[in-house]
């Protein structure tokens, strides 16, 4: 080894130093506090008192409802992220003009990095008794209770989430062959099979990415459910803000934060061996 | 199609278009509109608890901004030249860390700063002579500023690793060739090409720094952000006032946003 290949390596050694300091300090070493934490038992005053013991997880049940709703309402969530997306990623990709795209996708994407709590409250503000309700009303629907609902989170899901969804489908139509699009024209296939049978099966991915991501991000969810589901819907992510900052029972919520990290790994891998298996499938028929 | 594409636009902007047109309702309550007027804006940059939440905001995105944008752009750099199980594990980090869920991020710095503070400030009292005047370590800034690094060094590592892979080598080649040394090659070629990401990466660190909500609700302290701050007043009920707030850092993450795009569209067209 020269002189300079020895300084070269210095060097990248230096340059990696903070950044592997920071992945361990903040968050290997955090995330390992929690697991060990989730074995404890809750100090007299609030905080963690050390134990070995499996009672924080026995005692999970009494949290079922939280795990239940974000179980049924994220999936759920995601899904209409994607019907919605769809369509809209479709036009961007394929019908707008080239012109009009970059600009278009930019005005999709922006909403998502500006204050998802302020855009969530904004529609406390549509939701709540005098937006939309007071609206029906004057056309004769008396009494529409909108806020506070399993629906009005579902709404703010699918408006907080959609620019998620719409950028990695939008990528993978935008990469699609569009001469596959021609031939399948020129054999006689009608639109709406060419569609069925080309578009929809290679915008997969792009689809399980945007899936995967709005998921991933909606099993943590804490403000949607904390203003639109008014305490009657809450996720996971407001039984652990209400057991770490309210009742302090650390050893408790990490059980919880703990359970929630390791439900959302198992679902992530067997949705990754699904995709991979149902493209592996796909690539198949394509040799055929 | 473009209709439908139309109503998606308007399910996307109208929500942040109600939220600015109240911020300058004259009226006390939040939902009648009865007349324009900016004299919520004042009231709001008035009100000294939103003040100190801002100044607070201010100091913490442009810390965990200018820290990622360094870090991140170090790591970018040097783990193009790694090979092997070091990069796997790089790699892995970086996935791990902008994947799981800002709460449990929050929770669990929490839970380690708490515990590790614990342990440290007995120590430091040991060497003073009254435990009262030793300093203590406590949540605050730097915890909420650390925090935030994590995610936003990650998302500057991406930004930056994207636009080494697309840069022109051919240039770096050639300065190699005519005896420019590595330092030289890097100052004078490689970063003025990676500059707009960089600047892209520090931007965006920033706008998700200004606007984290949970991360900052858990590792504060008895510090407020502005994100906190309006949290906590909704919880009180909706005044003009905070639709107000929201409006201003609505206006901060749009322009930074814009100005952030711009950089990378300008990036991606040269290469």
């Amino acid at each position: 080894m020269t002189g300079q290949e020895k300084k070269g390596r210095w060097v990248t050694a230096a340059m990696l130093t903070p950044s592997a300091i920071w992945f361990l300090l903040l968050l290997v070493l955090p995330l390992i506090v929690v697991a060990v934490f989730s074995f404890g038992e809750r100090a007299p005053h609030g905080g963690y008192s050390p134990a070995f013991t499996f009672e924080q997880y026995a005692n999970l049940p009494s949290r079922l409802k939280a795990f239940q709703n974000t179980l049924i309402i994220a999936p759920l969530g995601t899904f209409l992220c994607l019907l919605v997306a769809y369509p809209l990623a479709y036009f961007l990709a394929v019908k707008v003009h080239e012109k009009w795209r970059l600009l278009l996708l930019v005005l999709v994407i922006v909403p998502f990095w500006t204050s998802l709590l302020i855009r969530t409250y904004a529609w406390i503000f549509i939701l709540g008794g005098k937006g939309l309700p007071a609206l029906f009303e004057m056309i004769g629907i008396d009494d529409l209770r909108l806020i506070n609902t399993p629906g009005a989170v579902v709404i703010g899901i699918v408006y907080g989430y959609l620019p998620l969804m719409v950028f990695p489908v939008f990528v993978s139509l935008e990469k699609l062959d569009k001469k596959l699009l021609e031939a399948s024209n020129d054999l006689g296939g009608s639109p709406f099979r060419t569609f069925l049978q080309i578009t929809l099966p290679l915008s997969i991915p792009g689809m399980a990415t945007g899936c995967m991501l709005v998921f991933i991000l909606l099993m943590g969810e804490f403000l949607i459910p904390a203003f639109l589901g008014g305490g009657k819907v809450f996720f996971v992510g407001n039984a652990l803000v209400d057991l770490f900052l309210q009742s302090r029972n650390w050893a408790f919520g990490s059980a919880v934060a703990t359970s929630l990290v390791i439900i959302m790994l198992v679902v992530v891998t067997v949705y990754m061996r699904l995709m991979m298996r149902a493209s592996a499938h796909r690539d198949d028929v394509s040799i055929l | 199609m473009r209709l439908y594409a139309l109503i998606v636009y308007l399910f996307l902007y109208i929500p942040i278009g109600i939220i600015v047109l109240f911020s300058f309702n004259s009226g006390r309550h939040a939902s009648e509109f009865i007349g324009f007027s900016v004299k919520w804006y004042g009231k709001a940059l008035k009100n000294p608890f939103v003040i100190e939440a801002l100044t607070t905001s201010l100091i913490i995105a442009l810390s965990a901004a200018f820290l990622s944008s360094i870090m991140g752009t170090a790591a970018a750099l040097a783990l193009q030249r790694v090979r092997g199980p070091i990069k796997v594990l790089f790699d892995g980090l970086i996935y791990i860390s902008i994947m799981v869920p800002g709460i449990v991020i929050g929770i669990a710095t929490l839970v380690a700063l708490v515990t590790v503070f614990d342990i440290v400030n007995p120590f430091i009292e040991s060497f003073w002579a009254t435990a009262a005047d030793a300093p203590k370590l406590s949540l605050g800034f730097a915890s909420v500023i650390a925090a935030h690094t994590l995610f936003t060094m990650s998302l500057v590592i991406v930004i930056v690793r994207a636009r080494i892979a697309g840069m022109d080598r051919s240039l770096i080649e050639a300065s190699a060739d005519l005896y420019a040394s590595p330092w030289g090659t890097f100052r004078q070629i490689t970063l003025p090409q990676l500059f707009p990401a960089i600047l892209a990466g520090f931007l965006l660190s920033f706008t998700f720094s200004f606007d984290d909500f949970i991360i900052s609700f858990f590792v504060a302290g008895s510090n407020t952000t502005l994100p906190v701050y309006v949290f906590s007043s909704i919880r009180r009920g909706i005044t003009p006032e905070v639709n107000a707030i929201g409006s201003m850092v609505l206006a901060v993450s749009l322009t930074l946003l814009i100005f952030a795009q711009v950089l990378l569209q300008r990036g991606r067209k040269r290469s």
